[in-house]
């Protein structure tokens, strides 16, 4: 790895909820967030529930706006400033710059299990046969039976579909991965599968930053914790 | 645990091997490298207007759609969707209004501003529309063959043979068993109507398609079917769409980005998952929290 590169450079980041419909309720959840975060860094939120972890990395993913302030992330040679980027910008990013984990699963009903695994490596147009040996190793590595392979998710139990999204979430080696929770609920065996996965990450050069409530897995991979504050 | 580390750690050649192929098939295709670039809108929208009475049309609607894009507009019934939908696809003249679209064979066009047989003629090559009823976008009384068939006799294509077998290749495609090329729509269930009217639309290799409600109407499970269908079309393809729907869940599933439409204005506009998990508009906001949860 040469030296170290700025991946991820937040500054002064606002961000409050309007609830329109609740006698427009108004919270403010973000105040003057900032964060640097340099490729083979691995970075954890901390605070209690309730402080802003997941809005602060939902912004970072573009999911959520931000009412002021700046996220800059690193596409290759270029800085993307993503709170004013086009969406098809974004789409672009998050296809091959930007991965983004959560504990839950999101798919079409019928697609089976390797497919959906497959799907973002696909879409970078990389071979089939390639993106299903990968896929196939990843949900080995996190052992999702093969038998369970074929069929589509829907009707798994929570460990199972959350280990496919951990695979789908890690198939493309994305430079910048932001992790939420993805090890909630995955008993010892499969948490320390997911450690692995997210040094080897490290080690390829991706800034990483998580949330992990798992005293275990946070000291495995963090090389330092962010306090996030409610306010 | 120690069995799993080890496990792991004996499939490092596995893996070893894996990340050298996957580095050599990124560097034989440098265009991996750069998903961005800046091209051309295919479609640019400026200040388009179109009322039958206030309230009740489409009004200042401006947008760009780019190469590959799939836009999805949403709101309730009457918020002026389908009109829109109209205007873009130019079956229904605006009130005032520019629709600027960039076709391969005629350069950049003013679509209300160009002759009329140019019109026509991109509405059978260059673009497809898909209708919520098939039987508005179907010959219900020629088979299935003829009606794929049609619209490629209607870009020149003449060879009979040639035409039978590209109906076959789009009708597996749709995944409709080529045994009923001879059968009428008549004969097919809604889902399959609805498929056969996708391949109709596509046998073209259109660059823009606009679909009305393309599920509405079908039961749950064909949903599902037609929506992983369509999904995989467009991203294969690459084609760009305008997907007018109600229902939320087909416009995350299939739209890169949302307009929001409400008595007739656009009262916002982002990425679909943007708009539908951190709404601004009080009417969005609506929206998604009716949403029934399961």
């Amino acid at each position: 790895m040469t030296a170290s590169q700025l991946m991820i450079d937040v500054s002064g980041v606002e961000k409050s909820f309007t609830l329109h419909n609740q006698g427009g309720a108004s919270f403010g959840v973000l105040d003057n967030a900032s964060l640097q975060v340099q490729a083979g860094e691995c970075v954890v939120l901390h605070g209690q529930s309730g402080a802003g972890k997941s809005t602060f990395l939902k912004a970072l993913y573009a999911n959520y706006s931000v009412d002021d302030g700046e996220i800059r992330l690193r596409d290759g040679e270029q800085m993307v400033e993503i709170t004013s980027a086009l969406p098809r910008r974004i789409i672009a990013l998050r296809r091959q710059t930007l991965g983004y984990v959560s504990q839950f699963l999101r798919v079409i009903p019928r697609v089976p299990t390797l497919e959906v695994v497959m799907q973002p490596l696909l879409d970078l147009g990389v071979d089939a046969a390639l993106c299903e040996a990968k896929a196939k190793h990843l949900l080995q590595r996190l052992n999702v039976p093969e038998r369970l392979w074929s069929l589509a998710p829907g009707t798994f139990s929570g460990g199972e579909q959350q280990r496919v999204n951990i695979a789908r979430g890690f198939i493309v080696d994305y430079p910048i991965l932001l992790l939420d929770e993805p090890t909630a609920s995955l008993d010892a065996t499969n948490r320390q599968v997911v450690v692995e996965l997210i040094r080897e990450a490290k080690a390829r050069g991706a800034a990483v930053v998580g949330i992990f409530h798992d005293e275990d897995v946070r000291e495995a991979v963090a090389d330092r914790l962010v306090d996030i504050k409610a306010i | 645990m120690n069995k799993v580390i080890d496990a792991v750690q004996s499939d490092a050649g596995v893996q070893q091997a894996l990340e050298t192929a996957l580095q050599q098939e990124f560097k034989d295709q440098p265009e991996f490298q750069n998903g961005w670039q800046d091209i051309a809108p295919l479609l640019s929208v400026r200040e388009l207007n179109k009322f039958y009475a206030p309230g009740k049309g489409c009004g200042d609607i401006s947008f760009d759609l780019y190469p590959g894009e799939v836009l999805g507009i949403v709101g309730e019934s009457g918020s002026g969707k389908s009109t829109l939908l109209s205007c873009l696809s130019a079956r229904l003249t605006p009130d005032s209004g520019q629709v600027l679209y960039n076709s391969e064979q005629f350069d950049e066009i003013d679509l209300y501003a160009c002759e009329e047989s140019r019109r026509r003629v991109l509405m059978r090559s260059e673009w497809g529309i898909v209708h919520q009823h098939a039987r508005d976008g179907l010959r219900m009384n020629v088979s299935a063959g003829a009606n794929i068939g049609e619209r490629l006799m209607a870009v020149g294509e003449r060879h009979y043979g040639d035409i039978r077998s590209k109906a076959e290749e789009w009708l597996t495609a749709v995944e409709i068993d080529t045994g009923r090329i001879d059968d009428r729509p008549s004969q097919f269930s809604g889902g399959m109507q609805q498929r056969l009217q996708i391949a109709r639309n596509l046998v073209t290799h259109p660059k823009l398609i606009f679909m009305d409600e393309p599920t509405g109407g079908l039961d749950v499970s064909v949903q599902a079917k037609l929506l992983d269908l369509l999904r995989n079309l467009v991203s294969r393809l690459g084609l760009s769409v305008i997907i007018v729907t109600h229902d939320l869940a087909v416009a995350r599933l299939l739209a890169h980005r949302l307009m929001v439409m409400r008595r007739g204005q656009v009262v916002e506009t982002g990425l679909t998952d943007q708009v539908l998990d951190d709404p601004q508009h009080p009417y969005t906001q609506l929206l998604v929290s009716s949403i029934l949860q399961n």
